[in-house]
This record gives C-alpha cells, structure tokens and sequence, in this order.
C-alpha cells in the first residue's frame, strides 16, 4: 500500500524542524526505513512528515575525547565506510554491517534507529554495550541524554515529543577491550531474533575485568543485563565459564514471542548469543 | 528548501534527472519513488515487489548509491541523480556485463527480480571488485527471487566480477553451447 496522505516539509535548519515540530501530528522523517514501512501499513498515519534530510552538516563522524561524535543523519553505510569507526569503535562498524541490508544502510541512520528504539533493532544493543549520551535538541535547548536509561519501553525511549536528536555520542573501545555483535535474524527482514553485543575489557592476568551488554530482539527494549556483567567480573574468560554466567541474561525481562520465535526459544537464543557474544570479545581482547 | 505546509496535502515539484534527462513533476508527498519512476516517467523496469521493504525489485541508483524505491519518498529525491535498469544496457542494445552475465550464467527465469539483482550487484562490485562467495551472497541480502533459489545469481555476480577485472571475456565464447 502506500501512506495516507499527509504535508510535508523539508526545513533547512534545525530550529525551522523543531518550529514545524510543534503541530503535535508531526513525525521526523530521518532515513524513513523504519517510518515508511510503517506508513505504507497504514499503522502509522503522521499528519506531517518534518524531513532532516535538507538540513546541512548533520552528516559526520568525528573523534572527540575518548568518544565518536555522529551526526545525525549519518548512515549505517557512513558508518561502515569511516575510518574514525573503524579504529576507534570497530564493534559499531561491525554492527551497522549487520543492519537490514545493503540498501537499507544507505539510506537508515543510527540517530534514527535510536530514536525509533525497534525492539528488534540491532544499534540500540551496541550504544548500550558501548556507551554513551544520546544529544538533543527542543526549544528550550540542547541536552545530554545518558543512554543507560534512554530506552523507556518498546518503542519508546525518554526523548520528549518535540526533541530532535542531533548527535549520537558513543565511547570509543579502550585499549585492552574486544568487542562483538553477534545475531540471530530472520532472514527476509534481517531483524534480530535476538542480537548480543558484548564489550570485554580484561584485567592484568587475563581475567575479565569488566564486560558491558546490550541485548536486543528479546524484550521490548534493548536492556542491560546487568547481573550477567557482575556475574563476569573477575571471572576467567573461558568458555565453561562464561556459559555459566550468562545463564540469567533473560531473567526478570517480558521475553517476546511472535510467529518468529516463543519466548522460551528467544530466551535460549539470548543465553547462547551472549555467551558467544562474550566469549569473542574476550578473545578480541587479548589480540 | 522549506515547503508552505499546510493541513491539505499540497502538490510539491520535483526536478531528478533519470537515466541523464531532466524531469520535472508535481506530486504528492506520499507518492514512493518507485510509483513515480513508473507510472510518472514510464520506467517500469523498476518492479514493486513486496509492500514490507524486503525484496529489493524495486532497488535503483539515488546519487550513486542502490536503494530501495519503495521506501524513499519522490520528494525525498528533488535535485537527484537517478539510474534505473533502463540505462545498464547501451542505448545500441549491446547488455551491461552484469546483465551478459546473468544471460550466460542463467541468472533469471520469470525475471522479476532481475533489475534489482543488477543493480546490487552493481553496487556490490563497485564497494568490492572482487568479492567472494559469500560476499556475493550477502551483498544481495536485499533481494529476493522466488524462482531460481539464488544459485545462478551468485554464478552471474561472481562472472561479472571476473568480466569487470578483465579476467574473463565480455561474451564467454562457450556460452551458446553450455546452455
């Protein structure tokens, strides 16, 4: 089908999106892969489609005191092609690699994926694991938002209704880290049945001195697991190990079920996908 | 370039050059690009195939870059260059070598698919001239066939790679007979 009809604008500036944003039937329109497909359903019926794509200098990726500064429209395809990624935060060019397909990373932005926070979606796992503040812009200002707490819900995530995100902050891979973004998709939409990354940072004797996880495609939100990060604190990185510290990750969470998966299956999706997950950003960490 | 908005869907022009001619044309926001190459130019190479983003028939170059037709707004594209499967082939007739390729290899039956595998693949060889098979294979996660069950398609991306670096004849000289 194609959308219902609505007005569109495309402002040139940041501020002229935000005036546009005060009609409360008004959507962004960012790279439109999660939006349109809605729209073409007709389960979304936006009054006003406020489209980013004419506003100049959102586009970028730059290294800025231990983190990767990206703009917001900048693309998965942007993303796996920036040398700044690759050396600095080789787990989100691996992870933007991962996204839709080749076409869908053309045109879809991490900004976007964020914002729309699809359960199912594989950036909102990675800015977990790695970290990082999500910048917005609303008429009163621009604000830092932590992006540990960023996701409310599915779909939802503590952006209020007429904020704008104009920057994705995330902490690049210190030294003496691996990292890994390992899924489990369907294989027509690519979307995760379940998607683990992983960030290992290892301590002097080869132990597991700090790991951070973001899972997605396994509740209605990416999530923590945060008792499987203490349960890996201090441990050994070995396989037998970690299997058995990974065993809560779906523990107190509304593990989904749809016609892709039950939820007992997804739950077993993310026990072994994290141990994998885990495991290969520990060996990516020793070299 | 800010739009009067207003709460009746205005008609918003929009100016592309396809396949190197100059269009200019009104539309509704909410007409998909793939519907405009169609039915407003009358380049139906470009297939709808799905209504869910998945099968890539409708895959065509925006600046340079392959995207999904369906998924992109017409507006979205004022001030675009555009190539469709229309301008692969010389305007002599004689084939690109990705569609020699698929002609040799027996890259497609009902072809529905096919303009869209082109373009991928087009795309998938300029990122990478020399993929392997599981590249290839990849590289088409965007696109769908029901018929062949994709085995000849990864024949037909591999020989265009090898037609694309000179390591293989445009026309294979066996081609006639192995079909």
């Amino acid at each position: 089908m194609f959308p219902a009809k609505f007005a569109y604008a495309a402002p040139s500036s940041l501020q002229e999106a935000l005036d546009l944003l005060e009609d409360p039937d008004a959507k962004i329109l960012a790279g439109g892969h999660s939006l349109l497909p809605l729209m073409k359903l007709r389960l979304a019926q936006p009054k006003l489609l406020v489209d980013l794509g004419r506003i100049p200098g959102l586009s970028y990726v730059r290294s800025e005191n231990g983190s990767l500064a990206i703009g917001a429209m900048t693309t998965y395809r942007e993303i796996q092609l920036s040398d700044e990624v690759h050396q600095r935060a080789p787990v989100l060019a691996e992870a933007a690699h991962e996204v839709g397909d080749p076409q869908v990373r053309a045109k879809g932005t991490l900004a976007g994926a964020l914002a729309h926070a699809d359960p199912a979606g594989d950036l909102p796992a990675v800015a977990l694991a790695l970290g990082g503040t999500v910048r917005a812009v609303g008429k009163g200002g621009e604000r830092d938002i932590d992006l540990d707490g960023f996701f409310v819900d599915m779909l939802t995530t503590s952006l209020q209704e007429r904020e704008i995100i104009r920057e994705v902050r995330l902490k690049a891979q210190a030294a003496g880290t691996g990292a890994a973004y390992l899924k489990f998709d369907q294989p027509a939409s690519h979307y995760a049945l379940t998607g683990v990354c992983a960030v290992v940072t290892l301590a002097a004797g080869g132990t597991i001195g700090a790991a951070r996880i973001g899972v997605t495609g396994v509740g209605p939100k990416a999530y923590r697991p945060t008792a499987v990060e203490q349960a890996l604190q201090g441990k050994p990185a070995d396989e037998e190990t970690i299997r058995t510290a990974v065993q809560s990750v779906a523990e107190g969470i509304d593990v989904q079920g749809d016609i892709h998966a039950g939820p007992e299956y997804r739950a077993h999706l993310a026990r072994v996908f994290t141990r994998r997950a885990v495991l290969l950003a520990a060996q990516r960490a020793k070299g | 370039m800010a739009q009067t908005v207003t709460r009746e869907p205005a008609l918003h022009s929009v100016s592309v050059t396809v396949n190197g001619t100059r269009y200019n044309r009104e539309v509704e926001a909410r007409q998909l690009l793939v519907y405009f190459v169609r039915e407003q130019l009358g380049l139906t190479g470009t297939h709808v195939g799905c209504d869910t983003s998945q099968c890539g028939a409708c895959t065509i170059l925006v600046d340079g870059v392959a995207v999904k037709s369906c998924t992109i707004l017409a507006v979205q594209a004022d001030g675009a260059d555009i190539k469709t499967i229309e301008a692969y082939a010389e305007p002599n007739g004689k084939l690109h070598p990705i569609q020699q390729a698929f002609w040799e290899e027996h890259g497609l039956q009902c072809g529905f698919c096919t303009p869209g595998m082109v373009i991928a693949i087009d795309q998938l060889l300029r990122d990478n001239a020399n993929p392997s098979e599981a590249e290839v294979r990849r590289g088409l996660d965007g696109n769908l066939c029901r018929c062949t069950g994709y085995q000849n398609i990864v024949k037909s991306a591999l020989s265009a790679g090898r037609k694309l670096r000179g390591e293989e004849p445009f026309e294979k000289p066996d081609a006639a007979a192995a079909h």
